[in-house]
């Protein structure tokens, strides 16, 4: 039976969930991937603003295709998450606490998610087109100049994904 | 002598690029479907079905089926009794650079590894020539994604390493991939050539159908005995476990150096987009 959550998801919930828990989600959630992530990054080293308050947040490692006229988004399935293992914890820091993406993640990161009681969920690799029509609008918020990998505001109604590293540390592979 | 329209390579490659993102072939649907059913592990079988349930939705909504539609990866196949009296490679690249804008592609090529900036329309195209017999040109054309083809791999082992060697590589290489080339995969494995013709031979074999078996015994036993040993890993759909990580291992292999026993292998994940199309030549 899967579990629907509503963003932000409060600490209490968050630190509920264990690994192999599926869950929905609801409400708003930040697309990053890799060049964004080294943007965010460069932008806390360097004292900058953020183009969102990461704490609480939800990010989601996807550059989705160009949406056709009419439709919210284009096909949008999770990118691999090892790739973000690098920049995460700097985040974490500020205090991101869900990542949504796909595979296998270092054993480092999984101390930083045990670290800040954070979880990252997986969602299933290829299914673009069927995750799309979780996603009811799209907004591109900062660095447009970088298309796919621009960072979006996503609002999403039930998109499915299943825990893989909890609050406690432990992971589903 | 014969001829091929330039637009005619232009509009064929656009039209393989926007059917092959959004349509899965027959032969990969019944191959996941069978392994859906074969399948014993329940979070297995959950992905399976919703990857089944994807392919329909994309070709239903006409949206890709991944939002990687990768890097345009052809191999083509030129009649000897053909002339071009145009750049063939700049024709492709047209074909690519329409198909990926109006087809609502992502654009994912970069137009140098360390100043990342991107070229906007997914050109370059990779592209492979050969020659055969006649006046026909035969295009296999794949948009490959960067997840699979990022944990591809490539060793020179010795002679010495033999066949146990190779095995003991593939294995290593999917085990160690895990999820992150989003299996069940079809794996694509070289043996033999040298550095480069190796990893060519491995790109070349996640080209041939998924039902095909290789005509050279060494090669088809090792597609069997693989095939066997790496749905024994238990990586399984996405890495979360269960019998189905390959749908199927194909081995292209040729000569090599009395020193050498060179291996690639070259991963496909299971949005395994393919396409072929033959143009004949008009007399010129």
């Amino acid at each position: 039976m899967e579990k629907k959550l509503n963003t932000p998801i409060d600490d209490l919930t968050r630190e509920s969930l264990t690994i192999g828990d599926e869950v929905l989600i609801s409400g708003t959630i930040y697309t990053a991937r890799d060049a964004a992530h080294k943007n965010l990054v460069e932008a806390l080293d360097t004292s900058q603003k953020l183009p969102f308050e990461l704490e609480g947040q939800i990010v989601y490692y996807v550059g989705p295709t160009p949406a056709r006229p009419g439709k919210a988004i284009g096909s949008c399935g999770p990118t691999s998450s090892y790739r973000m293992d690098k920049f995460s914890p700097k985040l974490m820091a500020k205090g991101l606490k869900v990542m949504i993406g796909k595979g296998e993640r270092s054993n480092e990161l999984v101390a930083e998610v045990k670290k800040h009681k954070a979880v990252y969920l997986m969602a299933i690799g290829g299914i673009g087109a069927l995750l799309s029509k979780t996603v009811k609008s799209s907004e591109v918020i900062a660095y447009s100049e970088l298309g796919a990998e621009a960072i979006r505001k996503l609002t999403v109604e039930n998109f499915p994904a299943i825990v893989a590293i909890d609050s406690k540390g432990n992971t589903i592979f | 002598m014969y001829k091929i329209d330039r637009n005619l390579i232009v509009n064929t490659i656009k039209e393989m690029i926007m059917e092959t993102t959004r349509t899965l072939g027959s032969e990969v649907i019944k191959s996941l479907e069978s392994a859906f059913g074969n399948e014993k592990n329940n979070i297995a079988k959950n992905v399976l079905s919703k990857i089944i349930e994807n392919q329909r939705i994309a070709k239903e909504e006409n949206i890709p089926l991944c939002q990687d539609t990768g890097v345009c990866v052809c191999f083509i196949e030129i009649g000897r009794n053909l002339i071009f009296d145009y750049d063939l490679t700049e024709a492709i690249n047209e074909g690519v650079s329409v198909g990926y804008t109006e087809g609502f592609l992502r654009k994912s090529v970069v137009k140098h590894p360390l100043n990342r900036i991107n070229t906007k329309d997914n050109t370059p195209a990779v592209i492979h020539y050969d020659f055969i017999p006649g006046n026909k040109m035969i295009i296999h054309l794949a948009p490959k994604g960067g997840g699979s083809e990022n944990m591809s791999t490539l060793k020179m082992l010795t002679p010495a390493d033999g066949r146990e060697g190779i095995i003991n590589f593939v294995l290593e290489t999917i085990e160690n991939a895990g999820g992150k080339p989003c299996p069940p995969l079809i794996v694509g494995i070289g043996i033999g050539g040298n550095f480069e013709h190796v990893t060519y031979l491995a790109k070349k074999a996640i080209f041939r159908p998924i039902d095909d078996n290789a005509k050279i015994d060494e090669d088809r036993l090792l597609e069997v005995e693989l095939l066997e040993r790496i749905n024994k890993l238990n990586v399984g759909p996405m890495g979360l476990g269960g019998n189905t990580t390959a749908l199927a291992v194909k081995v292209n292999s040729a000569a090599c150096h009395i020193a050498s026993l060179p291996v690639a292998v070259n991963l496909q994940c299971h949005s395994a987009r393919k396409k072929e199309v033959t143009l004949i030549g008009k007399e010129a």
